[in-house]
């Protein structure tokens, strides 16, 4: 909340979702999968009845909360990254090819952005959902059409100034083929900024694919997502609230850590933009 | 006893690099009818004299922390809020902002925005609130009031949108009204014109009037008496006439140096020297004497008061001395 | 006015068209429709007939023609698992959800703008801090784990109001929460920021130097000024609430065009997937059309140019 301070609780909250994601089977007290009906719908260790072999209780079929969040992270993190990266690299190169070539290129492309943004992503996932198979590539599709547009936008915006600048006339004077001018002069001027949105997207994205996977449309069982642990906590409502709101906790937690820090990048290296 | 009396009054500014001493003990008097001058600098501080006297210092850095205004012997420094707005801002004082072009809230119409202090200070209300106001419209010479009065700020020229302001400051017949540089914005034409408009509503409505401008030129036709401001203190005051043709401060000289005469040559734009000073760091002494080309060795290091010299004349300058002696060979009789 | 409504119309219809053709794609990625019309065990020759029946023998750009003119005439076809046409099925729960959607915005501006222009009014008091925590909260709470926290506190916990369906007033107010939540910390974060600039401006000034008092000045004079950006916002988040309503209307089981495509999701019925994502696009080309138009109601310099 203070402005300017670099902000770590974040960073660690994030650090920690990595983490999870990267060395998942090996931190989770129980697997992920792992059945115990004996156990089923033990409260979190806090409550009464809850036990310290289920810090965070169990579902109805006595499978470990703890270690699913754990695992589930894995496929957030996956489903993020993999998104940002494609999303992130088509709507850089429409971008710039819109921002450096102008004219009908130009035209074009925003024309699509102004298409791709009219059509809500919930709607376009459904329309998916209903041809593709359902899993992670339908999921990653998806967002990587719904979210090209943010980087399309802002990087065609940055490339109209950038073009005139002088370090780019040199470069098209001196013969500089255009793909070396895209990776060697205009790449490097939009790194802040696509660090800025790449940060900001991840907490998107993870909302989104919950989502999607909370509907039964995107990650399917027996894979765990935290979507998917909020639908199947949907039908004990009434009986077992954590299996609700941990999930749900942890999709916050990480959310919320990815904005702070976009934030705090963007106040710090690129405050002239308020509106990313 | 004074219309309105200022005494010492002073506004600090607490920002984040520091504190600015706006108005830094100022003293003003002012007499029902009468037009005072007030004439500096930009970053004098008469502008935040006339808010001062408002109780409007800006928010949140702005806060009078000392002296008293006093309008027919009420105290208003001290007084909340609620009260300043419904009995004194707009009834008995009110104020015509420097730029027209957004002094005029965009999404009302004129004539609402007219109607308003009528409105809110109970003069009147409902259609008869729009009548007067389209009346006042009318006072201020707006052709076809009654049709403008629907339109919107941006549908009028700078000069029009400046008489709306007019309207709307005068709407509740204040007996003092504030005029801070209402011109400064204007075309000269435009100028003119409104120069004129202001004389005549002043005379016709007696209210007493402090206007406040960095041009001595403009204010010599208008005001009866002047004060001269510099680094939010007033270094000289006096009738126009007196500060006209004895000035008795080197500022004053100064910037009557720089206003143009007609049939003589200008020699240089601006008759003083240097740079208004950084209000945060204002030097020892005098404020003045970076810039004072009469500037002694006791302008560094102590300040001067206020001299009473001759026919309610004032000055806070060391030259007095010499400065009154030198009058009184050039003067016959004086 | 008359060329700027043109021009937005104009935009509005490319969008429609875009919206169209991406269907149009998914339909023919979709596999070979007659494989999923036929019996196992059809002939060729049946296929064929069908293929011819449905056009689909002829070239592309003409079955997108007959697909264009079928949607002008809203014929998207029959829905397998209703046997109604998709587009009457639709329509016929559009109220429900445009009833919701409407509802979520009414309880968004409800908090955001008391909190945004009382937080730019008393800045950097605790309703300030209060409402810049709010908003960070909001924003990282999808919504509809919003909805099961209504639910599992609200309704299960406290009984105060129904979870489930719709009828009465009372049924609306969860949902309506669970989706307004999401735009409420932007609202109030432009509303704040839009006021802060407003009422350090020459005109507040100019209405304080003149005696009118504060409380007008703040919620007349000064946020009518504050209404531009605000609706701006409106336009923006509307749509996102549109998407919202999908996800919303399964949690709370709320009989709308989201739950309905959904449910035609998972029973593959694909008539009534497309004509749902056309609706949604026709529903958010037509309310940014609208946020266009009301500018020049809201803001009299717009209206003259």
């Amino acid at each position: 909340m203070i402005e300017g301070r670099f902000p770590w609780g974040s960073a660690a909250i994030l650090g920690v979702v990595l983490v999870c994601a990267i060395a998942g089977p090996l931190l989770t007290p129980h697997g992920a999968g792992t059945i115990s009906l004996r156990d089923s719908m033990t409260p979190p260790a806090w409550a009464d009845g809850g036990a310290w072999a289920y810090p965070l209780g169990t579902d109805n079929l006595g499978r470990d909360i703890l270690s699913r969040i754990i695992a589930g992270a894995r496929v957030s993190v996956t489903i993020a990254l993999y998104a940002i990266v494609l999303s992130g690299g088509l709507g850089t190169l429409l971008g710039m090819a819109a921002g450096y070539f102008g004219g009908i290129v130009d035209s074009v492309i925003s024309r699509l952005i102004d298409v791709q943004m009219s059509v809500p992503a919930i709607p376009l996932a459904m329309l998916f959902a209903a041809v593709l198979p359902p899993g992670e590539g339908m999921v990653i599709l998806v967002i990587v059409l719904t979210y090209w547009t943010w980087y399309a936008r802002v990087v065609r915006g940055d490339v109209l100034s950038l073009r005139e600048r002088d370090f780019i006339a040199l470069a098209k004077v001196a013969g500089v083929s255009t793909p070396m001018i895209f990776g060697r002069h205009l790449v490097p001027n939009l790194l802040n900024t696509l660090l800025i949105l790449a940060t900001l997207q991840f907490g998107s994205v993870i909302v989104f694919e919950a989502g999607l996977s909370f509907l039964g449309l995107g990650i399917q069982p027996p894979q765990v997502s935290w979507g998917g642990m909020l639908a199947d906590g949907r039908n004990f409502i009434e009986v077992a609230w954590w299996l609700i709101t941990m999930p749900g906790l942890a999709i916050m937690a990480a959310c919320l850590a990815s904005n702070l820090l976009g934030d705090w990048l963007r106040d710090t290296y690129d405050p002239k933009r308020r509106q990313l | 006893m004074s219309l309105l009396a200022v005494e010492e009054l002073r506004t600090h500014l607490f920002l984040k690099r520091g504190v600015v001493k706006a108005v830094d003990g100022v003293s003003l008097s002012l007499d029902a009818g009468e037009v005072l001058g007030l004439i500096g600098e930009s970053g004098s501080g008469k502008t935040m004299t006339g808010l001062s006297i408002l109780g409007l210092p800006p928010r949140p850095a702005g806060r009078i922390v000392g002296g008293s205004v006093r309008l027919e012997g009420r105290e208003l420094v001290g007084l909340d809020e609620k009260t300043l707005a419904r009995e004194v801002r707009g009834r008995q004082i009110a104020m015509i902002s420097q730029d027209p072009m957004t002094s005029l809230n965009p999404v009302f119409q004129v004539g609402e925005q007219v109607a308003a202090p009528l409105r809110a200070h109970g003069l009147a209300r409902g259609a008869s609130a729009r009548a007067a106001a389209v009346a006042e419209l009318d006072r201020v010479r707006i052709p076809s009031a009654v049709v403008r009065a629907r339109d919107y700020p941006h549908q009028f020229s700078g000069g029009m949108r400046q008489r709306v302001v007019a309207a709307m400051a005068l709407a509740c017949r204040p007996q003092v009204l504030i005029a801070d540089e209402p011109t400064s914005a204007l075309d000269v034409t435009i100028q003119v014109q409104f120069m004129d408009l202001l004389e005549e509503i002043q005379a016709e409505t007696g209210a007493a009037l402090v206007f406040i401008t960095h041009d001595l030129g403009v204010a010599a036709s208008l005001c009866h008496r002047i004060a001269v401001m510099y680094a939010g203190r007033i270094v000289e005051s006096g009738p126009t006439r007196t500060i006209y043709t004895s000035p008795a401060h080197p500022y004053t000289r100064g910037l009557l140096a720089s206003v143009p005469r007609l049939g003589e040559p200008r020699e240089r734009l601006y008759g003083i020297g240097g740079a208004p000073p950084d209000p945060l760091r204002l030097p020892g002494g005098c404020a003045f004497h970076p810039r004072c080309p009469e500037a002694m060795e006791i302008c560094r290091s102590e300040e001067p008061p206020l001299v009473q010299l001759d026919g309610g004349h004032s000055g806070r300058c060391w030259l007095h001395e010499q400065d009154r002696g030198r009058r009184r060979e050039l003067e016959p009789g004086g | 006015m008359g060329r700027y409504v043109l021009r937005r119309l104009a935009h509005g219809l490319i969008a429609i068209l875009g919206a169209l053709l991406i269907v149009f794609v998914a339909q023919r990625l979709s596999g070979d429709p007659v494989a999923l019309l036929l019996p196992m065990d059809a002939s060729a020759e049946d296929a064929a007939a069908m293929r011819e029946m449905l056009g689909l023998d002829r070239p592309i750009p003409t079955q997108f023609w007959v697909f264009l003119t079928d949607a002008a005439r809203g014929d998207f076809g029959e829905s397998y698992h209703w046997n109604a046409p998709a587009s009457e099925l639709l329509l016929d729960r559009l109220p429900a959800t445009l009833e919701l959607a409407f509802a979520g915005l009414f309880f968004a501006l409800l908090l955001a703008v008391p909190l945004g222009v009382l937080s730019a009014v008393h800045r950097g008091s605790w309703i300030d801090r209060g409402a810049k925590l709010f908003a960070l909260l909001g924003q990282a709470m999808p919504a509809f784990w919003v909805g099961l926290l209504l639910i599992l506190f609200v309704a299960v916990r406290l009984e105060w109001l129904p979870a489930f369906g719709r009828g009465s007033l009372c049924h609306l107010v969860l949902p309506a929460i669970a989706l307004g939540w999401y735009p409420v910390a932007a609202m109030t974060r432009t509303l704040r920021s839009a006021m802060l600039d407003i009422l350090e401006s020459d005109y507040v000034r100019m209405e304080r130097a003149i005696g009118l008092p504060e409380s007008s000045i703040v919620w007349r004079y000064a946020l009518r000024n504050a209404a531009v950006p605000l609706v701006t916002l409106v336009g923006v988040y509307f749509a996102n609430m549109l998407g919202g309503t999908f996800v919303v209307e399964v949690v709370f089981a709320w009989p709308g065009v989201g739950r309905t495509v959904v449910e035609a999701v998972f029973s593959r019925d694909f008539p009534v997937v497309q004509a749902g994502v056309l609706l949604s696009a026709v529903v958010f080309v037509v309310v940014n059309l609208v946020v266009d138009l009301s500018y020049g109601f809201i803001d009299p310099r717009i209206r003259r140019d």
